[in-house]
């Protein structure tokens, strides 16, 4: 089933308090080679029939209205994505030899 | 004067705000989310709580409720909507008050009795204070740093719109020390600390009087009663 995935991140200039609390455990735990950590978040929506210009329209505005405020945060990354299974069955229904990669990104 | 206050999935101030309302002389009516229906009342509170476990943003689920619909319109309209804590979390992300709320700068859940200084009297929920007074309520938040562009911020002072500035100490972090807002008609108010927790005595902050006397908040409720029953 088609996965499409939005990231979202926290706006770079916005003091992000979950980041700096897992840098300062990572500090704390000697890795002093991370300089900073920015915490963001990762949603996957599955839909039903094929990926077209509408329902990449669609995800566009859901991104910019619900999955972020674009008042704290920023859509860093829609990407639409196969399942490996998918991607493995249809590389086997066309016999071109074609090894899908995983995690393919339109 | 009845006032309505609509409870979410995971409200938990909705009776405060309910009881804050009656000692105030109004008349508490419970709203629903699911519903889409205002009862015809005179004014709205949002109340304080973690709607929808505050999972997606704060308030950012709870702004879509089924009712929403209905609170948006009214607000255009004129309507009074007092936003508190998790309720004005949902008016920003409502888009209808400016900014957003974010995580404590600190990084801690904080619960204190806070001072506030009123900074714009003239709204629907301060009529009964002064410009420039004092008041102290109870703050209990997470998320309650206050940002917006400096553009935003800046449009804001210019307007009057800052309704309360942190005194003292700033809590959490909110950017030009705001504590709450308002819209350009007045009639919309949000703000982080919580007046329902401070009108009655014996369960309110302490005062140089006694303990628990404090009772500032009742001015919240008292002015859009006596606002609307001038109106009438």
């Amino acid at each position: 089933m088609p996965t499409i995935v939005v990231e979202v991140m926290p706006k770079a200039e916005l003091l992000d308090p979950q980041g700096k609390a897992v840098a300062g455990a990572l500090s704390r735990t000697g890795h002093e080679s991370i300089s900073g950590v920015r915490v963001g978040k990762r949603f996957e929506l599955t839909v039903e029939g094929p990926i077209d210009d509408a329902v990449r329209a669609e995800v566009a505005a859901l991104a910019e209205h619900v999955l972020s405020n674009s008042v704290i945060e920023d859509v860093v990354g829609i990407h639409y994505e196969q399942s490996n299974i998918e991607l493995a069955g249809e590389a086997a229904e066309h016999h071109d030899g074609y090894d899908a990669p995983a995690g393919e990104t339109h | 004067m009845r006032i309505g206050v609509i409870t979410f999935p995971g409200s938990l101030d909705d009776r405060d705000a309910q009881r804050a309302v009656r000692l105030a002389g109004g008349e508490p009516v419970a709203l629903w989310h699911g519903s889409h229906d205002l009862e015809g009342v005179d004014a709205l509170i949002l109340p304080g709580g973690f709607s929808y476990g505050d999972y997606l943003r704060c308030g950012a689920i709870a702004s879509l409720s089924p009712i929403m619909t209905e609170v948006v319109e009214a607000a255009n309209k004129g309507l009074p909507v007092l936003g508190i804590c998790n309720g004005f979390q949902m008016l920003a992300e409502a888009h209808l008050l400016e900014g957003g709320l974010i995580r404590n700068d600190h990084g801690s859940f904080i619960c204190r009795d806070q001072v506030l200084r009123v900074e714009n009297a003239s709204t629907a929920w301060t009529s009964d204070f002064e410009a420039g007074q004092e008041i102290v309520i109870p703050l209990k938040n997470g998320e309650g740093g206050f940002i917006a562009s400096e553009e935003t911020l800046d449009r804001l002072e210019g307007e009057g719109r800052v309704a309360f500035r942190y005194v003292g100490v700033n809590p959490n972090g909110s950017l030009r020390d705001i504590a709450g807002i308002t819209n350009a008609a007045g009639n919309v108010v949000g703000l982080m600390p919580h007046p329902e927790h401070a009108v009655e005595p014996g369960f309110g902050p302490d005062t140089a009087a006694a303990m628990r006397s404090g009772v500032d908040g009742l001015g919240f409720f008292t002015s859009v009663i006596r606002r609307t029953l001038v109106e009438a």
